[in-house]
């Protein structure tokens, strides 16, 4: 027996609308073990699946065939036991909320007692440098910070796993390469496990330890890349030779890939 | 957030301004079209002592069918019985009366309202079952229901309550299901992650969202509430309403025009009165939502 895995994903085939005329086969034959405090990201051309993976992991919807065990128990019980937090797209903040008050909403759903919440969110917020902002309501952030309170909120109730999609994907390039200095350096502040879907593959190999690149229709593993880059990573890493070799390798595979597909 | 109350300052100051230009307006047409078509002025029949005659004769700006302005606002002083308090003392407690029967259906509907509209929100097989029904009974002329209503359960401020009721429970309804309906499935999934019951996602997000939806339809409701008050009253013989004086000065318009109007006019008062009452409450729990339209 070899360590345990934080994820493992057997044999797993997600199918929209089976038995329709619209029937769809997302994922097929998905194999992937994931070991304690990885950095993996997903990535690959849209319509791979890779955000049906990682939903798939979530338990937010479940797979047609497969098992899927998240820290040793069943998707489902993960979810419940609250063994991950979940970082979408889209900020999702609730704007009748302030950000404190954002931040506290699944501690509140957990029922920790207020000054608990007050004293999470407000250390959760620093570690995002939103320290100041607690009681700002979110039309009055910019979309990095408001991106940054949804990092803060997942992280709240202190996650062992952290499922993130494509988080970073509205973001400018700017505040797009600050978010992954600061989310590297959560990592490597915690030992949260971490399962990444981006659509940059510069973002993947910046921050991964290991890269799954998916090929699409129907989704499958098309190769996985360990990224042996140093850690902890600083902004030089992407000046360093061996990134870029790792970029360009898996550029050419993405090529390929959409070549045999179009 | 200093901007923003300024803001909303002269939003009020600019919304006051432009009521009272409305009101101006309506004022100098009406009394415009009696100065050009209405009944000749008599010295002792106008507050300026002045005699005039028209050039035309219009039937429907006769003295009898559009008093003068100043006759209408005469009468809330003069005695609508001889050796009675003045009539506006008279509108004042009916308007009261009308209004706490209405508050009572506005309950009762709001009530109604929410309670179907969370249960459509949840059960698509009630939604599916019941909403034509209640589109259907929103197609039945409440003139025809009234009636009906006062026979089930007599005469009396319960059933204008009920008829009132009536009238407000369905843009609640519909609001509600539309509102609890429209948070973007990302929220809701972010509550799915945390294993949230779904009584949780109706109270933390569902809810919430839809309290916008839930205001525009009391505001709606709550106007609607009191003609829904008023028309209770016609058929039920109660008196001490603004249905019951709209009735009384209806058959003595011939003898003093001005009071039905005057009638009217404090009906529609108390319309306006409870539409602010909830369009301040609103604000109230909905003003740390604003958003900046632009951002100077």
């Amino acid at each position: 027996m070899s360590i345990q895995s934080t994820i493992s994903i057997k044999n797993t085939t997600k199918i929209f609308n089976q038995g329709s005329s619209n029937e769809v086969v997302a994922l097929k034959d998905i194999n992937l073990e994931i070991k304690p405090h990885e950095f993996v990201s997903l990535i690959g051309p849209s319509g791979c699946g890779k955000s049906t993976l990682l939903r798939l992991v979530a338990d937010l919807i479940v797979p047609t065939v497969g098992e899927i065990t998240v820290n040793g128990k069943s998707a489902r019980r993960a979810r419940v036991e609250q063994d991950y937090g979940f970082v979408f797209q889209a900020a999702t903040l609730y704007d009748w909320r302030t950000v404190t008050k954002n931040v506290q909403l699944p501690l509140e759903l957990m029922g920790y007692s207020r000054e608990e919440r007050k004293h999470k969110a407000q250390e959760m917020l620093e570690l995002v440098e939103l320290g100041d902002f607690g009681n700002h309501y979110p039309w009055q952030l910019s979309g990095g910070m408001q991106q940054r309170v949804s990092i803060a909120r997942s992280l709240a109730f202190d996650p062992p796993i952290l499922l993130m999609d494509e988080p970073f994907g509205a973001l400018d390039e700017m505040t797009r390469e600050r978010m992954n200095l600061e989310l590297q350096n959560i990592w490597d502040r915690t030992d949260t496990t971490i399962l990444f879907v981006t659509h940059s593959i510069p973002e993947a190999v910046f921050l991964s330890s290991r890269v799954v690149m998916l090929s699409p229709r129907p989704g499958r593993i098309a190769e996985i890349v360990d990224v042996d880059l140093p850690m902890p990573r600083i902004n030089e890493a992407r000046e360093d030779p061996h990134y870029f070799e790792l970029v360009n390798h898996l550029r050419d595979t993405l090529r390929k890939i959409e070549g045999e597909d179009g | 957030m200093r901007e923003s109350s300024s803001a909303a300052g002269r939003k009020f100051i600019r919304q006051t301004f432009s009521l009272i230009l409305i009101l101006t307006m309506i004022a100098v047409v009406w009394e415009g079209v009696k100065l050009i078509g209405g009944d000749p002025w008599w010295p002792d029949s106008n507050p300026f002592g002045l005699e005039y005659k028209p050039p035309f004769r219009w039937k429907f700006a006769s003295d009898l069918n559009l008093p003068h302005l100043w006759d209408i606002f005469g009468t809330f002083s003069q005695p609508a019985r001889r050796n009675g308090p003045p009539l506006i003392e008279i509108l004042v407690s009916a308007a009261f009366f009308t209004f706490r029967e209405a508050v009572v259906g506005f309950a009762g509907g709001t009530l109604l309202g929410l309670s179907l509209g969370t249960l459509f929100a949840h059960i698509k097989i009630m939604e599916k079952g019941c909403m034509p029904y209640v589109v259907a009974s929103q197609t039945v002329p409440i003139l025809a229901i009234a009636p009906m209503v006062i026979i089930w359960l007599r005469a009396g401020w319960v059933s204008v309550a009920v008829i009132s009721a009536y009238l407000t429970f369905f843009p609640v309804t519909i609001n509600t299901l539309r509102g609890l309906q429209s948070p973007d499935p990302l929220a809701v999934d972010l509550l799915e992650s945390y294993a949230a019951s779904k009584w949780q996602i109706l109270w933390k997000l569902r809810f919430p969202a839809a309290l916008p939806y839930i205001f525009t339809a009391l505001k709606v409701s709550a106007t609607a509430s009191i003609v829904g008050a008023i028309i209770g009253e016609l058929p039920s013989g109660i008196r001490d309403g603004l249905g019951g004086a709209i009735l009384n000065f209806n058959q003595y318009y011939i003898s003093g025009p001005g009071r039905l109007w005057a009638t009217i006019l404090i009906s529609a008062a108390v319309g306006i009165l409870f539409f602010i009452l909830i369009a301040l409450a609103e604000w109230l729990v909905l003003r740390k939502r604003f958003r900046p339209v632009e951002t100077v």
